[in-house]
């Protein structure tokens, strides 16, 4: 091979992994520069108000100045928690089913209605919830309560929810029950016990980190999603009391109100530092989760 | 005693089933009540004619502005996605080769990146365009949605690139491969499918979105001409019209959510049918 | 010349992390000959051999010391671009692993990735190369399909043409006969005697009765030092150290 032909190789190798080098920092810099631009643009609402005066103040008007994220803040977490209470033992007795007791055709169905169901958009749940969810709630559910509801709540808000959230949940929890190594259920099984109590005393002892870090992936999915659940919680500032009562949950805050924001002092800043607050709750759980997931993996 | 111990095994494994039958049935139910609500209100002049005057209030008109500019906006962002998100899986993985724990951090952060909401990125997008001053448009929805869908590629592809054997890393160096021909003639052949699949999972995403385009591409009832334009999306398209109170808007907007979840289960289909017929030269290993 | 070296180490020493892998290696190649490396499992055979060709830099924490020259060449010499040294060793490893492309497309990658990629160019070569592997008579009419539909064993071979094609001078094999079949493995060996005219063939082994078979040269390796090495009669006839002839006693693997 001549000489100059193999120099502009070793020439193009060296161009090449000093472009891929840079596009890769740029794509590892996007979250520390969100977090910075969101930083940013909120600290303004910090000149005048408290970080505790903002996060437990029940009073939302911006026109008056008042920038209180309660009733926002308790919305999320009921809505968020109530799903994942929905959602989680679904999903763990149906990962359990699939990969202790599934006969394979259920799991060839199976791995293709979790894509779906993952790749279904946020907007065709919310079309959803208000055809089917909303309406069961209002007619079949609250009346048994002897409620009086729209519909539009924190229930219906999170049975949307807890079927977004299936996937992510499913396929960790999935991966989870995979890694386990077989030789422990069989020696457990061996031993008499039947294969639910093997379960019981000794997959879901041992996977425990693994179902907490499933769990924790669903609660930061669900803490952020925003069109589905703004389309029918009800969207009202008032710090529920109840699951039938209407909820209003950050997303939605930050959704429904980005277009007076620029016309009001501080709402800008208020609902960037809503972002923040979701950008910040979400990376928690998530880290959490990866944390944990690592960890479960490493002792396998 | 015994007794028990086998009514508990029964009582859970058929809990166990139903379960599994329940997510199975959700979706379903999911796919019905759309079809049910959405295809009596589908017409030609829907998916063929942008609004006309009158149209939020149940006037003639349809909504091919939003999916055209949904289809746009997500062919724009994926494109950009592939161009940055490619060269960044296959770095990981061929350049990087040596450096493993600098790759686990990488993919620890890309992990944690993927969970972000769009409407994180939405408003950063949105307070980034209030700072220089930039307008709604469709290019500005392309660059949020990009960023949005970029840790969700690379960590799709490099999910495949990973499993490609170190022998075969090892074989071509030895033919006196560089990096880059290792990269872009071994690694990325091998793991084809599994990258078409990561792409048209990120234009799923992409055309499925609202919260982030919400904030920065604006909405039109025109077809975007340019980039700079505003571009009308799907996902906004149904949650505006359905929030409408006028029955037969709302009646549209069923209709448009039905056009949304064929073009979903269509990249679905597609992507498992490309998988396949993509998987001849791939080496089992 | 008759007894030429062409490859000489001195002082090699190779570590993985705190891992000692080679100690104190010292020893030469001798041209156009087959040199196996022999030794039980996990004695650091198959990391000398990829020390040879630099695979080694594509391993995290490796840290070599000494010096290893190739036609009076130093390898690790920074000013020298790793890939043509690389393409002056043909490589086959444990098992084969075809490219992702056809048989074409495989045996000419190293010719097409240094610009030449005239067919008319290629297509003699593929041919050569082919029979020279003894794979042509079984792929001439299907050329371009994929190399995944080859079994174990012509995809071995495959990987010999591949090895071929880009004009090396030494052949280095890595227990290339370890995933295949008898018949198969037979057809590798022979094509090793005869390849050793043009070629000089390094093996990785811990098959005896292989070693016994093909080597001219045997280099016998015990927890990463070499304990003896010598012609294959010297070695195996005459073994001067008790490890040694424990290990062609059987006593050991």
């Amino acid at each position: 091979m001549s000489k100059k032909a193999q120099l502009y190789r070793t020439f193009k190798d060296k161009i090449n992994s000093y472009w891929m080098l840079i596009w890769l920092i740029l794509v590892v810099l996007t979250p520390f520069l969100i977090g910075f631009g969101l930083f940013y643009k909120s600290s303004l609402i910090f000149e005048e108000h408290s970080l505790t005066n903002l996060l437990f103040s029940t009073q939302w008007k911006p026109l008056a100045g008042k920038f209180g994220f309660y009733p926002f803040i308790v919305s999320s977490l009921l809505i968020t928690i109530l799903a994942v209470l929905i959602s989680g033992p679904i999903c763990l007795l149906a990962a359990i089913n699939l990969t202790q007791y599934a006969k394979s055709f259920i799991l060839k169905i199976m791995q293709p209605v979790i894509d779906i169901l993952a790749g279904i958009p946020s907007v065709i749940y919310g079309v959803w919830g208000i055809i089917f969810v909303v309406p069961f709630i209002s007619e079949d559910i609250a009346p048994l309560f002897g409620i009086e509801t729209s519909g539009y709540n924190i229930f219906s808000a999170a049975i949307v929810l807890s079927i977004m959230i299936i996937p992510f949940i499913l396929n960790i929890l999935i991966d989870v029950f995979k890694a386990i190594p077989e030789a422990l259920t069989e020696a457990a099984l061996s031993l008499g016990a039947t294969h639910w109590q093997t379960i019981k005393k000794v997959l879901l002892k041992k996977a425990f980190p693994g179902i907490i870090s499933a769990f924790s992936l669903g609660i930061s999915r669900a803490f952020g999603e925003t069109i589905a659940v703004l389309m029918v919680a009800g969207n009202i500032t008032k710090v529920p009391t109840n699951i039938f009562d209407a909820g209003y949950p950050l997303p939605a805050l930050i959704a429904n109100n980005y277009g007076e924001m620029l016309s009001v002092p501080l709402y800008d800043s208020a609902l960037m530092l809503a972002a923040l607050l979701l950008f910040i709750i979400v990376l928690i759980f998530n880290l959490f989760s990866r944390i944990t997931i690592a960890r479960f993996e490493k002792n396998m | 005693m015994k007794k028990i111990r086998k009514i508990e095994e029964i009582f859970f494994r058929s809990m166990a089933l139903m379960s599994s039958i329940l997510i199975i049935f959700a979706l379903g139910l999911i796919i019905f009540s759309i079809i049910k609500k959405g295809f009596p209100a589908l017409s030609w002049e829907m998916v063929s004619q942008t609004p006309k005057g009158g149209f939020y209030f149940g006037k003639e008109g349809g909504i091919l502005n939003a999916i055209v500019g949904s289809l746009f906006l997500a062919t724009g962002a994926t494109f950009l996605a592939l161009i940055i998100g490619l060269p960044v899986a296959l770095y990981i993985n061929v350049y990087l080769i040596k450096r493993v724990k600098l790759v686990n951090s990488i993919r620890f952060l890309l992990d944690v990146l993927w969970g972000v909401p769009s409407i994180v990125y939405g408003a950063f997008g949105f307070a980034v365009m209030i700072y220089f001053g930039l307008k709604t448009s469709l290019l500005a929805g392309i660059v949020v949605v990009t960023l949005f869908i970029i840790p969700i590629m690379v960590r799709a592809m490099d999910e495949s690139l990973k499993l490609v054997p170190r022998g075969l890393l090892e074989s071509a160096s030895s033919l006196g491969a560089t990096k880059t021909e290792i990269a872009f003639r071994v690694f990325l052949r091998q793991s084809f499918p599994a990258l078409i699949t990561a792409t048209l999972l990120s234009f799923g995403r992409a055309i499925g979105d609202a919260a982030a385009v919400m904030f920065t591409a604006g909405f039109t009832d025109s077809i975007p001409q340019s980039l700079g334009q505003q571009s009308a999306t799907l996902p906004l398209s149904i949650f505006f019209q359905l929030s409408s109170p006028i029955e037969e808007v709302k009646n549209r907007a069923y209709a448009a959510a039905l056009v949304l979840t064929v073009i979903i289960l269509i990249i679905s289909i597609l992507s498992r049918f490309l998988t396949k017929r993509f998987k001849k030269n791939i080496i089992k290993f | 010349m008759e007894n030429q070296n062409i490859i000489n180490i001195e002082n090699l020493n190779l570590s993985i992390g705190k891992q000692h892998i080679l100690k104190n290696i010292n020893t030469s190649i001798p041209k156009n000959k087959i040199t196996v490396i022999l030794g039980p499992s996990g004695c650091g055979k198959t990391t000398l051999l990829k020390s040879l060709n630099r695979l080694t830099d594509l391993n995290p924490d490796v840290k070599i010391t000494g010096k290893i020259t190739i036609d009076d060449i130093n390898i690790f010499n920074t000013n020298i671009d790793v890939t043509e040294i690389r393409r002056k060793m043909g490589l086959l490893a444990q098992r084969p692993y075809p490219l992702p492309t056809s048989i074409f497309n495989n045996v000419t990658f190293g010719l097409r990735i240094s610009g030449r990629t005239n067919k008319k160019f290629l297509l003699p070569r593929v041919e050569r190369y082919l029979k020279l592997a003894n794979l042509w008579e079984e792929v001439k009419d299907r050329l371009h399909e994929p190399a995944s539909r080859l079994s174990i064993g012509q995809q071995q071979r495959l990987c010999l043409a591949r090895g071929l094609a880009v004009d090396p001078e030494i052949i280095l094999a890595d227990e290339p006969t370890s995933a295949l079949d008898p018949i198969s493995s037979a057809a590798i060996e022979e094509r090793f005697i005869e390849l050793k005219e043009n070629y000089t063939v390094i093996m990785v082994t811990h098959i005896l009765r292989q070693a016994k078979r093909i080597a001219d040269n045997v280099i016998f390796m015990y927890l990463g030092e070499i304990i003896e090495q010598g012609t294959a009669e010297q070695v195996f006839e005459n073994p001067q150290q008790e490890i040694t002839k424990q290990y062609l006693r059987g006593s050991f693997y």
